[in-house]
């Protein structure tokens, strides 16, 4: 972590955060600590923990044991009153966007402002182009979101998720389904947001390149439990080491996760599962 | 001569007015909350019809997108009246503000107040 990061205190806590659907256990024991003003990027593949976590840290799932703490103040124990002020204070970027199709891309920006603050429309509307000026939809306010691209729906509800010029910024897989080109106009949007504005990212994805450019830290997770949180150098090495060289099955597994290898421990683990077991018993 | 007038609240420290042009001095953080009480004070002014209009910030640490736009409507009234915005003291993560919304560029943004009525 870079040291001005270091020495600020954490504007997010993840304190042994656990939660099961049914008899699986989703998140085991998580401990993840944000400091403001930097990006942390939590990664996994499908079905790790990484979504579930995320809904907890915003207050829509609350854990079975542990708790999380936004702006140092306990979530999970709030009520909805005051967890509603506190979502003030942080923006959410959905995979889909999450746009309202029966509203303008401007009265979708402008909603948030509308039902939560005191401004006048003028004031309004100006935030309103400022913001979508910051995602390059200014031209297109007036459109419904039926109308726009993917990459568009995303960048608008962007665009939404900044409205209130939140402190955290949460998004859920911010690359999906984008082209490289405006893959990497978001990525270079979320850098620019969280170091010219001072606000904390944190990044759910899979998608590495996008990863490994916007990170300051990364954090690893699988089968509900944290395997490594560390800077994105370290996470770097790890990718670029020969698996011959890695002591451990979690180094190597982690590897193969980075480097998207299709040979690997996350490979032999799924061969070695209980399918011959499972599927002759059906039988 | 200063003459706080018409102005309510403390977001604004002080107001000068000098040969048609109006110094305003603004003060702490600008918020979502404050942002309405600085419009308010900005639309008093601008309605005098100063030939220009100095807003000091440098005892502004923090300005969110509302305080922009309360000033981007300042802008648009002294232009609509034929006079001019100036600012004076725009720095850190204000400063930021105004650069990644690309409005550094339509502001006349000085150093000083010197420079700005020079």
């Amino acid at each position: 972590m870079p040291q001005e990061i270091q020495n600020k205190p954490p504007i997010i806590s993840i304190n042994n955060l656990t939660k099961s659907f049914g008899s699986q256990r989703v998140l085991d024991g998580i401990n993840l600590e944000v400091a403001e003003g930097e990006i942390m990027v939590v990664m996994g593949g499908s079905g790790c923990g990484k979504s579930t976590l995320l809904r907890h840290i915003i207050g829509s799932i609350v854990p079975d044991e542990g708790g999380v703490k936004l702006f140092d103040q306990e979530i999970t124990t709030m009520s909805e009153n005051d967890m509603n002020e506190i979502r003030k204070r942080f923006g959410i970027l959905f995979q889909s966007g999450a746009l309202f199709n029966s509203l303008t891309v401007g009265e979708n920006v402008a909603l948030p402002l509308r039902e939560h603050t005191k401004l006048d429309n003028t004031t309004i509307e100006i935030m309103v182009k400022i913001k979508l000026e910051l995602v390059g939809l200014r031209e297109h306010a007036d459109k419904m979101p039926a109308q726009l691209s993917g990459g568009m729906k995303k960048r608008a509800g962007l665009a939404r998720a900044i409205a209130l010029d939140p402190r955290i910024l949460f998004y859920d897989e911010p690359s999906a389904g984008l082209d490289p080109v405006t893959s990497s106009q978001v990525d270079q949007l979320i850098i620019d947001l969280t170091k010219k504005l001072n606000v904390t990212s944190v990044v759910v994805t899979h998608e590495m390149d996008s990863a490994f450019t916007i990170a300051d830290r990364m954090c690893m997770l699988d089968k509900g439990v944290i395997l490594k949180v560390g800077r994105r150098e370290e996470f770097e090495v790890l990718r670029d080491s020969d698996e011959a060289d890695l002591a451990g099955e979690k180094e190597k597994l982690i590897r193969q996760f980075l480097r998207g290898d299709a040979e690997g421990p996350i490979t032999r683990r799924k061969e070695n599962s209980d399918y011959e077991e499972d599927i002759l018993n059906r039988i | 001569m200063v003459d706080n007038g018409n102005i309510s609240g403390n977001v604004i420290k002080s107001v000068r007015r000098e040969k048609g042009v109006i110094f305003v001095e603004v003060t702490g953080d600008i918020d979502l909350h404050r942002s309405v009480e600085l419009r308010e004070n900005l639309l008093t002014l601008a309605a005098e019809k100063p030939k220009s209009t100095i807003i000091n910030m440098s005892e502004v640490g923090f300005m969110d997108s509302s305080g922009l736009a309360t000033l981007v409507e300042t802008l648009q009234l002294s232009r609509r009246d034929g006079g001019e915005l100036k600012l004076v003291g725009v720095q850190g993560r204000v400063r930021s503000i105004f650069e990644i919304s690309r409005l550094d560029s339509i502001f006349k943004i000085f150093d000083s107040e010197a420079e700005a009525m020079a």
